[in-house]
């Protein structure tokens, strides 16, 4: 069973659609009992970066899910500021720590003079990238396949993980898989077909307990 | 690259999806959900669903019809009609709206904008304006194009922007359901005054309107009825069109 972490970051009811419509088995909770007897986990969300540690903190999840994660090896995907959280600061919310699994830092987008973007950067953006041709995410999905993006930071990497690249102003990280630790920062809930796939892909992968 | 959206419009009368001609005469298209189906299933880059008559009727919006709507749209869903209050939007981002579109209150009640832009970043807000053109100059209309007021475009698009509303929705009431092609001064006009993307409506009746839109009124986003309804024409035959005229579309 997929347990879908509600912290009170929004879009949740977005994410449990998708999920039914692939017809997964899953829970929206934010229960510890419900995260231990999960196969797979799913952190969504829309958000600040702060405001969603903080959500995490109170509801005590924080260690519980470095557990599961860490050592029981349950795979994990963060989609748009869940994926932020799995690094380990962010320049929204500075102090704040977030859950740490993978190296790196979330940064403000950062344009040259000259580039006259929006931001956030919202609509959709293809994904590239060698490593994604391997990724089990991505089975049966091409290369610069479109996905819809809302978001004003990016993650910065400063360890060497599998990664998908989009182009906003320069090539930035916009998936991530450090073993059973995915993100995703485009949203699949509202990605049409190839979104759903890439759920789909997710709820098969091999589930831990 | 970020990609031009191409936005089929959905206009609710209350029971169902209707087209009008210059904001009149509606004819009736089909079932809401329906509709919803048919555009997620051909890849639509994102729904906009107006309530038509809960503005000037006076009221809220249908969140039932809503929430069935979202639950056939695994892409973003802009929704619009009768939202005058936070809570009204509130319930509408929970029930699975991304984008709150407001026309009405603009006008009579801006500081909601600010509101909505503050408490769901600006991406979230889109504000509408419907012009029509009056002698020789062009003025804002309101309540579904039932009301004047003394705004341009021009006008009402740089203040909503200082309000915090992320997107324009730019309609020529002139040219809805005409499909003779979109109000390209217009639209133009409003593209070069505001710095956040500008969805051109009103008046596409083929797929060289839509190239038109984005070249010649530096639209960011295209917005089509009744090319999609009555003409026959398909978001993939749209895409595929624009492709081949060099611009960057979500191709399939």
């Amino acid at each position: 069973m997929i347990v879908v972490i509600d912290y009170d970051m929004g879009n949740i009811r977005s994410v449990e659609k998708a999920l039914a419509k692939i017809g997964a088995e899953f829970k929206v909770s934010n229960q510890k009992k419900d995260l231990e007897k999960a196969t797979h986990i799913i952190i969504p969300g829309v958000g600040s970066f702060d405001k969603g540690m903080r959500n995490f903190e109170k509801l005590g999840l924080t260690e519980m899910l470095k557990k599961e994660v860490l050592e029981k090896k349950k795979p994990l995907l963060g989609i748009c500021l869940g994926m932020q959280l799995l690094f380990k600061t962010s320049e929204e919310g500075v102090g704040v720590n977030g859950l740490g699994f993978i190296d790196g830092n979330i940064k403000h987008f950062k344009f040259e003079h000259n580039q006259q973007l929006k931001i956030p950067h919202t609509g959709w953006n293809d994904v590239f990238g060698e490593d994604i041709l391997l990724m089990p995410l991505f089975k049966n999905i091409g290369p610069y396949s479109n996905f819809y993006f809302v978001h004003s930071y990016h993650a910065v990497l400063n360890e060497k993980v599998n990664c998908g690249y989009t182009n906003y102003g320069y090539n930035y990280v916009s998936v991530v898989q450090k073993e059973n630790i995915y993100g995703v920062q485009f949203h699949p809930e509202k990605s049409q077909k190839k979104g759903l796939e890439i759920l789909r892909n997710f709820a098969a992968l091999p589930g831990a307990n | 690259m970020l990609k031009v959206r191409i936005i089929p419009c959905l206009l609710f009368s209350g029971r169902t999806i209707v087209k009008s001609v210059r904001f009149k005469d509606w004819r009736m298209v089909g079932d809401p959900t329906t509709c919803a189906r048919v555009f997620n299933e051909r890849n639509a880059d994102e729904l906009l669903f107006l309530d038509i008559v809960a503005s000037r009727e006076n009221k809220k919006p249908n969140f039932k019809v809503i929430e069935d709507i979202a639950k056939e749209c695994f892409m973003p869903l802009t929704i619009g009609g009768g939202i005058r209050t936070i809570d009204d939007a509130d319930k509408l981002f929970e029930i699975g709206a991304d984008k709150i579109i407001i026309n009405t209150a603009v006008v009579k009640n801006p500081l909601l904008i600010t509101k909505i832009a503050r408490k769901y970043g600006s991406q979230a807000v889109v504000a509408s304006i419907d012009a029509k053109k009056v002698g020789s100059s062009c003025k804002v209309y309101i309540s579904s194009g039932t009301e004047e007021t003394k705004f341009s475009p021009v006008e009402l698009a740089k203040r909503a922007q200082e309000l915090g509303a992320g997107e324009i929705l730019l309609t020529s009431i002139d040219r809805d359901g005409t499909m003779q092609g979109y109000d390209l001064e217009l639209i133009r006009s409003v593209s070069e005054a505001v710095s956040i993307p500008v969805v051109a409506a009103g008046g596409c009746g083929k797929l060289q309107d839509f190239v038109d839109a984005v070249k010649m009124g530096r639209a960011d986003a295209v917005c089509g009825a009744s090319i999609f309804f009555f003409v026959g024409e398909s978001i993939i035959t749209a895409k595929n069109y624009m492709d081949q005229q060099g611009i960057p579309v979500r191709v399939l």
